[in-house]
């Protein structure tokens, strides 16, 4: 499987995503600059964290204007498997792949912490390794994570299932204390409706090595990974 | 020309910037503060537009790039 890492200027999680993707996982990757346009050879493309344009405007909002992202959408109408993470899930929504917005945290705060998410949807390509309601330990690190939305997407979100990942305690109770930034009903995660767009503001690239504290960020690469699988079986036959 | 661009946060949304400064104000005396709400100012230089409104280039600018409809308000002036 082939992965692409989008690189924005700002970018600053990409060679962590590069390297748990070619040492970890164990499959092709390759930086991609954000002027380029071609996404044909690719499985697979990570927006990766960082501050894209100095978070200038809003974050995200000036990337969701590079020439990448034209290609991006054709990807993704093509079925192309799209993960943004943190900075990244800010430029999908603010491109207009994911809807909502992500505003200040309510706290005014830059958190930089390790929080407990918990899996609201397994059938995805970004989650078929993992059991329905299982609770994950991935950082978090950013001051815009604040999940909103207006009422109506949210009850969509809920009732479509695509809501993919909530902020919890240990024992994946959602309460307001488990909430590090004040996202409407604790969401940290949500995914298209098609299925092949995900964004979340935790970094699973933060963790997907005993050395770096916990594994489970690695099930959601291992997942598209036997997602990929699947479908190319399923295509050749 | 000049357009002097506003953006705020819509009305139903939570603005703890506007709420931190509204702290900081009654922290200094000043009870009569309500409420604060803050925003953006942009001001764009233009050249003359044809085959269209300013005000039409303007709003179509705002709503797609400027701010963000779903949770950011705008308003904006022409100086001539």
């Amino acid at each position: 499987m082939k992965f692409g890492v989008i690189v924005f200027p700002g970018s600053n999680c990409d060679h962590d995503c590069y390297y748990v993707i070619k040492n970890v996982l164990k499959q092709e990757v390759e930086f991609i600059w954000f002027r380029e346009e071609r996404l044909e050879d690719f499985d697979a493309i990570i927006l990766p964290g960082g501050f894209s344009y100095g978070d200038y405007l809003r974050p995200g909002a000036i990337a969701s204007y590079s020439p990448i992202v034209k290609s991006l959408r054709r990807f993704s109408e093509n079925g192309g498997l799209i993960l943004g993470i943190c900075n990244g899930f800010q430029i999908l929504i603010e491109a207009g792949l994911l809807p909502g917005a992500l505003l200040r945290n309510r706290s005014l705060k830059f958190i930089c912490k390790k929080v407990y998410i918990r899996v609201e949807n397994s059938k995805t390509p970004f989650t078929n390794l993992i059991t329905h309601g299982r609770v994950l330990s991935l950082p978090i690190a950013h001051a815009h994570g604040c999940y909103y939305a207006d009422s109506k997407t949210i009850e969509k979100l809920e009732s479509e299932g695509l809501v993919v990942f909530r902020y919890c305690g240990s024992n994946g109770e959602i309460t307001e204390e488990s909430n590090p930034n004040g996202s409407w009903n604790n969401i940290a995660g949500i995914i298209s409706r098609n299925g092949n767009v995900l964004g979340m503001m935790p970094h699973p690239e933060r963790a997907a090595e005993d050395i770096m504290g916990s594994c489970d960020g690695i099930l959601i690469f291992e997942s598209m990974v036997n997602h990929h699988g699947k479908h190319k079986q399923k295509n050749t036959r | 020309m000049k357009a002097k661009i506003r953006i705020t946060l819509k009305s139903g949304i939570l603005d703890p910037e506007g709420k931190a400064i509204k702290n900081a104000l009654h922290t200094l005396g000043y009870k009569e503060v309500d409420d604060v709400r803050q925003g953006k100012y942009i001001e764009i230089k233009l050249s003359s537009v044809s085959g269209r409104s300013i005000e039409d280039l303007l709003k179509e600018m705002c709503e797609r790039v400027l701010s963000n409809p779903v949770m950011e308000d705008y308003s904006f002036e022409i100086e001539k």
